[in-house]
């Protein structure tokens, strides 16, 4: 479904990713471990198109989408910091998606309606999105990036920031949706419990041999200990 | 506790109204009082139905609004690239291009018309297109800094994350950046149009007899016409839009203002394509920006057909040939307004810094203060000017013709400048600092002193070069307290301009020319000095 093969970037003289490969199969949910600054959220942004690869190429359903602009890729992503739009309240930020694909008032209303019980949130339509709570905004992100369907849903540390009994309950959550929504998932943490309760696989990214060494072991370092810098 | 805390550390009870009563007291007598007597005047004046039934004045009025309309509607497209440009990207020559586009903002309006007199050709003169034009040039910077300051602060994740939900960039546009920036570009739309609704200097030059706007109007019923009342009226109804278009426009920002969190976004161009597309928007605004100051100084070089630095060699002499005086000496003009922006500086120094040391202090009541001295400001010139001269008309007051008035109406103008960049560095002062020095010893006034006081240093001395910068240029105000003999740079270029002959006209772009590379240094000077104290 998703095959990346060979995914370099640079920035500057310094190298974040050398030839990465990720291979994830439909319907399924992977997770990608690894230390700090081992390029995780950067190969998420090129396979999310929002990001040129200086190499490689990121294939959907065998078609090769390293040059299709982001929004025409059809893969949707969860940022760390929600990234909700404050201009528009909940069922607005929802819709948003599905408005970009031009779908009636109705259908878009009952679609909606429909993400914010999955996510657990009925009745949140018409609140602002400034006065949501920590939990709450993850929840409607989540919504906002499932509503227009996407073929693969990237999630970059999805649940970073939270405390630990929020990120417990939402990380079931998550998985539950994720689950019955059928999504095919990429979900990029460095909490290894969080990565085996949510995902169906977990793999290593390594830290590239001619980055330098940062305050983590340059051996596997998938615990929570490290800083989460990129 | 924390009551016992701040009584202790509270300043003794006369540090405000002592701070206050400088700046009040000036404020009350120069602004308040002469608007006072304006609005006498038209209460008065049986000549409120005829100023308004006089023949043309609807064509004034017409031309006024729509070309503010317009000039406003061009600036903000034309202003919108850079803006984007200069708050997205990282690049070499940032800080200089950003110094480009906003230096035109302070630029006396004088020296813009002069330069568009040199760039546009001759069948321009005269035209609504040349005053818009000028108009565009000195108002982009509003946009670029405005609109710049709020695009800056967009997180490059939010934008990332509609392209994610399928969002075209035209549609991103659409959707997400500009309901976002909505109230910046109200903001910048608003200063932008009440800039270009009371412009006078650039009208006057560029709009000729045929495209008089209210501004122009005004100067002429009362210098003129003698026309006083017919001034006053126009003045005060001016004065009423004005105060109208504020209150329409702070009330639809506070509806639309929205808040994200903030975070760094800029970033370096990463494509060859983005990179020239870089290139070529900032280059052609740059080059739009640097023509009229190009042309001004080529046409202060130029003698009929052929190049001459004759009306560079001419400037020290009142006369051209023997015999023969223009009327205005440009040379001496130079001190005068040396001389005026030297007492105009220290006076908006002072007062600027009484008062934001007092608005800072008295927090709640301070900001009585402030928004008093924020009134000049929104109260066009030529207005300010007027009232003071026909309030300052009788014993013991007749100071009509005392040469200070001119530097006290350009602190006027100045003094909210000196505040506005004193302010920000006073209130990011944490109150514990002032604490810290307590317990180590210091007394409530002198842990004010020391902690907040001389911090002031940079600001203010930022603070004087606008003052001094505005002073130097301003005309407004002047036109109407300026004597023979006492002319200042602006009114010299305004009166050599008006006059026939090459070298008159020479003499006023050599004199503009001067102007503005003296103007735009001191922008320059200052505007680094605040950057680099935030």
């Amino acid at each position: 479904m998703l095959d990346v093969r060979g995914v370099t970037v640079r920035f500057g003289d310094r190298m974040v990713l050398d030839e990465a490969d990720l291979d994830v199969e439909r319907g399924e949910i992977v997770a990608l471990l690894g230390p700090s600054g081992a390029g995780k959220s950067t190969l998420l942004r090129v396979i999310a198109g929002l990001l040129a690869p200086d190499a490689g190429t990121v294939r959907l359903d065998g078609h090769d989408v390293t040059d299709v602009p982001a929004h025409r890729r059809r893969i949707g992503f969860m940022f760390q910091s929600e990234q909700l739009f404050p201009h528009l309240d909940v069922a607005r930020n929802i819709g948003f998606g599905l408005r970009m694909q031009r779908l009636g008032k109705d259908d878009i209303a009952h679609r909606v309606d429909a993400l914010l019980d999955t996510v657990g949130l009925q009745g949140f339509g018409g609140r602002r999105v400034g006065n949501l709570s920590g939990g709450e905004a993850k929840r409607v992100a989540l919504a906002r990036a499932l509503a227009p369907e996407p073929a693969v849903l990237l999630l970059d540390e999805p649940l970073t920031g939270l405390d630990r009994e929020l990120h417990d309950r939402l990380a079931i959550d998550l998985a539950a949706v994720l689950r019955a929504t059928g999504t095919t998932a990429v979900l990029v943490t460095h909490d290894r419990d969080e990565a085996t309760a949510i995902a169906h696989r977990v793999t290593t990214l390594r830290p590239t041999t001619l980055r330098p060494t940062s305050d983590c072991p340059t051996s596997d370092c998938p615990t929570s200990d490290c800083p989460t810098s990129d | 506790m924390d009551t016992d805390r701040a009584a202790l550390t509270r300043l003794p009870r006369w540090t405000v109204p002592t701070l206050v009563a400088v700046p009040a007291a000036g404020l009350a007598v120069f602004y308040l009082w002469p608007l006072a007597t304006l609005l006498g005047r038209v209460l008065s004046a049986s000549a409120l139905l005829d100023t308004f039934r006089a023949p043309g004045i609807g064509q004034v009025l017409w031309f006024t609004l729509w070309q503010a309309i317009v000039s406003t509607a061009i600036t903000m497209v034309v202003g919108f690239v850079p803006a984007y440009v200069l708050a997205r990207y990282r690049f070499r020559g940032r800080r200089t291009a950003l110094a480009i586009v906003t230096v035109p903002f302070m630029l006396p309006t004088v020296v813009v018309g002069a330069a568009f007199l040199a760039l546009l050709p001759k069948g321009w003169h005269g035209t609504a297109l040349a005053v818009i034009s000028a108009h565009v040039f000195f108002n982009v910077a509003v946009m670029v800094r405005l609109v710049g300051a709020m695009w800056a602060v967009l997180p490059t994740d939010l934008t990332a994350a509609a392209r994610t939900l399928g969002a075209s960039p035209a549609r991103l546009l659409r959707h997400v950046v500009l309901p976002l920036l909505r109230p910046a570009l109200f903001a910048a739309g608003s200063v932008v149009f009440l800039f270009t609704f009371t412009s006078f200097g650039v009208v006057r030059l560029l709009g000729g007899t045929t495209h008089p706007t209210v501004e122009v109007e005004i100067v002429r019923r009362a210098t003129q016409l003698g026309d006083i009342d017919g001034a006053a009226v126009l003045s005060v109804a001016q004065l009423i839009v004005l105060g109208g278009v504020v209150w329409w426009s702070a009330r639809w920002q506070r509806r639309a203002s929205v808040h994200f969190s903030a975070g760094p976004t800029t970033r370096r161009a990463r494509t060859t394509r983005e990179r020239r597309w870089l290139v070529a928007s900032l280059s052609l605004t740059i080059a739009l920006l640097l023509a009229p100051v190009a042309f001004l100084v080529a046409r202060s070089l130029q003698l009929g057909d052929g190049w001459s630095l004759q009306a560079w060699r001419t400037l020290g002499r009142g006369e051209v040939r023997p015999g023969i005086s223009l009327g205005a000496d440009p040379f001496a003009s130079m001190f005068m307004s040396l001389r005026f922006a030297l007492v105009a500086t220290s006076i908006s120094v002072v007062a600027g810094g009484l008062a934001a040391a007092a608005i800072s202090t008295a927090r709640r009541h301070g900001r009585l203060l402030d928004a008093g001295l924020m009134l000049p400001l929104g109260t066009s010139a030529v207005t300010i000017g007027l009232g003071m001269l026909i309030t300052f008309d009788r014993a013991p007051f007749d100071w009509r013709a005392q040469w200070w008035l001119i530097p006290l109406g350009h602190a006027l103008v100045a003094t909210p400048f000196v505040v506005r960049s004193a302010l920000p560095v006073l209130r990011s002062i944490s109150p514990d600092q002032r604490a810290a020095a307590i317990t180590l010893g210091a007394s409530p006034l002198r842990a004010w002193w020391e902690v907040e006081i001389r911090r002031m240093r940079r600001p203010l001395a930022a603070g004087a070069g606008f003052a001094a910068a505005i002073s130097m240029g301003e005309f407004g105000a002047t036109t109407f307290l300026t004597r023979s003999g006492r002319e200042t740079m602006p009114i010299a270029i305004d009166r050599l301009l008006t006059r026939a002959g090459a070298i008159p006209r020479a003499q006023a772009f050599a004199l503009a020319a001067i102007l503005l590379v003296v103007t735009a240094a001191i922008i320059m000077v200052a505007e680094v000095g605040e950057v680099g104290d935030a």
